[in-house]
């Protein structure tokens, strides 16, 4: 089912076409009415007239989240504030939050795209669209809530937060689409358990998830809790908010809309680009945004980009659910390590997603990490060994994954604080 | 033959045991023997109660990871080598025994001790015939 045939299915050729008029012109406005951009490109030498095909777009400069904190906050709009209708903005918990504008265009835009990623999970006019993604500065609720308006569909704005209402409302409003973080889709489900809500007295039929990196082992055991098919969404506010890439039925990659953004995957070191298929940092530029273009934007995140048509349909260029971000890295004793590799490998010992958080602590001058792990009733045994054994084999499986030695502990279930948005892995204590 | 026991996860941090015991107390649900096995970060509660089934659902519902496994219990004479005479049955038909845990009094010979064994069927049978008295579930529950 489609939102839009006419781009979604757009013969490649007629597509680039396409990219290439709209690239042309983004630069062109970006460079007339962004300082930054046109220094950045003055000092590379280029102007907006070496943009002659889509290839050309190697030769632009890269933007990062540092260069929106700099221009912090109104810096980077290529438009007049008069003509910016809505702003949106990063929590900032890491530095400068980062703003976001919007124009007229640029919100009719994001309800287009929004309208097509639910259609994608199957949504139309007679589905209840029950929105659990915080309304606000973040760019979830509202990112959502105008694509279910745009279909016709009867949206429940609910917001994160007051899990056992929403569970209630959920069965008694009859809502058969959700949109959260899928972290939180498996809080929803726990709570039901709790409260004795039977899945199968609810009507829901499709999840949207996003917002956060999760894997196919937590897409079956969302699946395999709640009554629903969980499909990935992709999207970040510095590029549009939720609804820049979408994954359809085939559950093959999301489909990215590239009549809006064009996709690069880039190695994040020497920052060139990586051929198809191969897994880097994504790189995003909006080719018809107005108030905020961005030029090249490196997401942080990791992903591969898959140009083979997909079944459903759709001729649109498929990236590979987001597997980690460039900057979770933890620096440990000198190692590189990402929560995902740990993640990979908790999962493969328990089948299931677990829930676990690193503790980083600095004694001394050396740093220690510890990996504490919920016991599932799965792993748990009445014997000491057993459980021993257990923390023997996640700790070697670590040390030899990592290279470094870690502290493996078994904890409790559900002492790990659950977040209703993105999940909170790392507990950094060091202090340098 | 056999006796349900159920076994609890607990951190090693204040509170816990007392949380289980309290879960317990609220169920009206009693506790005919424990025992705790514990490392640095973790401890294993093991309990015989009255009512394995309701003890294993309540402190299920408040969220302990819980499980319930088979155990013997045997009856022996509280006098000196009461235990070693069973554990020479153990030995020489090599029935390997993961843990063990007594309670005292109660029953007509004096002694009971609890075993957790890798072959419970097995176990079973050759106590049995070397005329060792096993109690059953029933039995236990009600003591
Ligand atoms: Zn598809």
């Amino acid at each position: 089912m489609y939102w839009n045939e006419k781009y979604e299915c757009m013969p490649r050729e007629q597509l680039e076409e396409l990219q290439l008029e709209r690239l042309k012109a983004t630069v062109e406005r970006a460079y007339h009415n962004v300082p930054h951009y046109r220094r950045l490109m003055q000092e590379k030498g280029i102007e907006p007239s070496d943009i002659q095909s889509l290839e050309d777009l190697r030769k632009l400069p890269f933007t990062t989240k540092n260069d929106l904190r700099e221009n912090y906050p109104y810096g980077m709009f290529a438009v007049p504030l008069s003509e910016v209708v809505r702003i949106h903005s990063s929590s900032g918990t890491t530095g400068k939050p980062t703003v976001v504008g919007y124009t007229r265009n640029d919100l009719n835009v994001w309800a287009e795209l929004m309208a097509r990623s639910l259609t994608c999970g199957g949504a139309t006019k007679n589905d209840v669209i029950h929105n659990a993604y915080g309304y606000g500065l973040f760019t979830g609720g509202l990112g959502v809530h105008y694509g279910a308006e745009r279909i016709g569909a009867s949206v429940i704005p609910i917001s994160g937060g007051n899990t056992k209402r929403q569970v209630m409302i959920m069965k008694d409003y009859g809502s058969t689409i959700l949109t959260c973080t899928p972290s939180y889709a498996l809080y929803l489900a726990e709570v039901m358990e709790e409260m004795g809500v039977r899945p199968e007295d609810l009507k829901l039929k499709c999840g949207i998830f996003g917002a956060e990196p999760w894997s196919e082992n937590m897409r079956k055991e969302i699946e395999k809790k709640l009554p629903l098919i969980a499909l990935d969404i992709y999207g970040l506010s510095e590029i549009i908010g939720p609804g820049v890439a979408m994954e359809c039925p085939e559950k093959n990659g999301l489909h990215i809309f590239e009549d809006h953004f064009i996709p690069e995957i880039i190695d994040p070191v020497t920052e060139e680009p990586l051929p198809y298929g191969q897994f880097g940092e994504l790189v995003f530029t909006t080719i018809t945004k107005e108030a905020l273009p961005m030029i090249r934007y490196r997401t942080r995140d990791i992903s591969a980009l898959y140009k083979e048509p997909c079944s459903c349909g759709r001729t649109l260029v498929r990236m590979a659910r987001v597997s980690g971000r460039t900057d979770d890295m933890l620096i440990i004793r000198g190692v590189n390590v990402f929560p995902s590799q740990i993640e990979s490998v908790l999962l493969e010992i328990g089948e299931t997603e677990p829930h676990y958080q690193l503790i980083v602590q600095r004694e001394g001058s050396l740093d220690t990490l510890e990996v504490q792990v919920e016991v599932s009733e799965r792993l748990f045994s009445d014997k000491v060994r057993r459980l021993e054994e257990l923390e023997n084999k996640i700790r070697a499986e670590i040390e030899s994954t990592l290279g470094i030695t870690v502290k493996v502990t078994l904890v409790e279930p559900k002492t790990i604080q659950r977040s209703e948005g993105k999940a909170k892995r790392v507990i950094d204590k060091r202090r340098i | 033959m056999k006796v349900k026991q159920i076994s609890v996860f607990l951190e090693n941090k204040s509170g816990r045991l007392a949380a289980v015991t309290r879960v317990l107390g609220e169920e009206d649900i009693n506790i005919r023997a424990l025992s705790i096995a514990d490392t640095s970060d973790f401890g294993i509660l093991r309990l015989i109660v009255n009512q394995p089934e309701k003890a294993y659902r309540a402190l299920k519902d408040h969220g302990f990871t819980v499980s319930m496994t088979d155990v013997i219990a045997v009856e022996m004479p509280d006098q000196p080598g009461g235990l070693a005479e069973v554990m020479a049955v153990m030995e020489e038909h090599n029935l390997n025994i993961e843990y063990l845990y007594a309670f005292i009094g109660k029953v007509p010979n004096g002694a009971l001790v609890i075993f957790r064994v890798e072959n419970i069927d097995e176990a079973l049978k050759i106590l049995e015939e070397k005329g060792i008295t096993v109690l059953s579930g029933e039995k236990v529950y009600s003591l």
